[in-house]
């Protein structure tokens, strides 16, 4: 089946005078009115953004090691502080709640499950919260 | 602009005696450039829809509201809309279950519109239509109704009330016109399910397609905003489940 046979030809602004309301991104992420299944849609392309930011962060950092002990050294001495510790932490909610829900998401899309989808999701986020607690404490105990 | 509702047409309210709430109602006209939200002040009842207050508005402030509406109780699928960025059926939405002093109405998102609240289905009906307007239930034609010219017989499938709710609600849809949607894939997982006449190896072909049922993220708004239990992400999924044996035992079969 190519693209084009799925779908109806779309109303041509010009011959009748139809202004196709398509929301655009502001349907992803406009959490007004949405419901559980909504905010995780969105949470999940928000952390799934974040980790691929942190991934290239991530690969330039780890271009100092060529650069010599000391551009290292500076980077490992910044990364100990407080705030950097925090973006740890935020790090660490991403991707847990990208993994946990991506469990959530492969289930479902398997059609297991689909019908406790939510109750699959909250159970997942409590393990997610907790894991993040212990994760924080060690964090900070170690930073 | 300013009233309450008319005692002589709603009986749940009088004159003077109900809440006052602010509607924000999504105004835009053929040749407009774009839309805006008039402001409209009514008194209501506790059972006063927010169908019934826009009949009121209609009716008592402003006769150039469009809007479109039918049977009153969630049956027709004509008056479905995006109140407080909720996608609802305004015929069964209390205004006083709403829980806001100011009230937002617009049309279903995604669509073309008409004018005002009215959107133009005739997309959503040919989805429908690809998947071969599936489910006639023969006992919900009545042999002495009348048609009019034109039509060969009324037909409706299943539990759906073909309201596009499914697909205002959807984030999706809201960015790819292609993508066949959720009501569409609901009706193919009845008709797979139960044919009635149609070939469901030509709608599993359909279906298994990027733009089928491969394109949902399983937000299950879809599900959420239905006024009618149809449950299209749940039938989404049942389709993937359908798709993915179907080529599992094509596999199967040419290795053997």
């Amino acid at each position: 089946m190519s693209e084009q046979s799925v779908s109806p030809e779309p109303i041509d602004p010009g011959s009748s005078w139809a202004s196709r309301r398509r929301r655009g991104i502001a349907g992803w992420g406009d959490p007004r009115g949405r419901r559980l299944g909504g905010w995780a849609f969105i949470l999940n392309r928000l952390t799934g953004l974040g980790v691929l930011l942190y991934l290239s962060f991530h690969l330039v950092v780890l271009s100092l090691l060529a650069r010599g002990p000391s551009a290292w050294d500076g980077f490992v001495s910044l990364a100990g502080s407080p705030i950097f510790l925090c973006f740890d932490v935020v790090l660490i909610f991403g991707l847990l709640f990208h993994g946990l829900n991506g469990i959530r998401v492969t289930l479902v899309g398997f059609g297991l499950v689909v019908d406790r989808q939510r109750a699959m999701l909250v159970a997942l986020m409590v393990i997610g919260a907790i894991a993040l607690v212990v994760a924080a404490l060690h964090i900070f105990a170690a930073g | 602009m300013s009233a309450g509702i008319d005692p002589a047409r709603d009986t749940h309210a009088t004159e003077g005696t109900g809440v006052p709430i602010r509607f924000r109602v999504y105004r835009r006209k053929a040749g407009d450039r774009a839309g805006h939200f008039d402001e409209f002040a009514l008194e209501v009842a506790p059972d006063t829809t927010v169908l019934d207050a826009l009949v009121a508005i209609r009716t008592r402030l402003d006769p150039t509201l469009m809007l479109r509406h039918s049977c009153f109780h969630a049956s027709c699928g004509t008056c479905g809309m995006r109140v407080n960025d909720a996608e609802v059926m305004a015929c069964v939405t209390k205004v006083l279950d709403l829980g806001t002093p100011r009230v937002k109405v617009e049309p279903i998102a995604n669509g073309a519109l008409l004018g005002d609240l009215a959107t133009d289905m005739v997309d959503f009906y040919a989805r429908l239509a690809a998947i071969g307007r599936a489910l006639v239930r023969n006992s919900e034609w009545l042999p002495s109704s009348e048609l009019p010219p034109g039509i060969e017989a009324h037909n409706r499938y299943e539990s759906c009330i073909e309201c596009g709710l499914c697909l205002s609600a959807c984030p999706v849809v809201a960015t790819d016109a292609r993508y066949l949607g959720p009501a569409a894939l609901a009706a193919a997982e009845r008709a797979i399910g139960e044919p009635r006449g149609l070939d469901p190896g030509f709608i599993l072909n359909l279906i298994d397609d990027p733009q089928g049922a491969w394109r949902c993220h399983a937000a299950f708004e879809c599900t959420e905003a239905c006024p009618s239990e149809v449950d299209p992400a749940g039938a989404i999924m049942a389709l993937r489940r359908r798709a993915a044996g179907a080529r599992l035992r094509s596999i199967i079969r040419r290795r053997t």
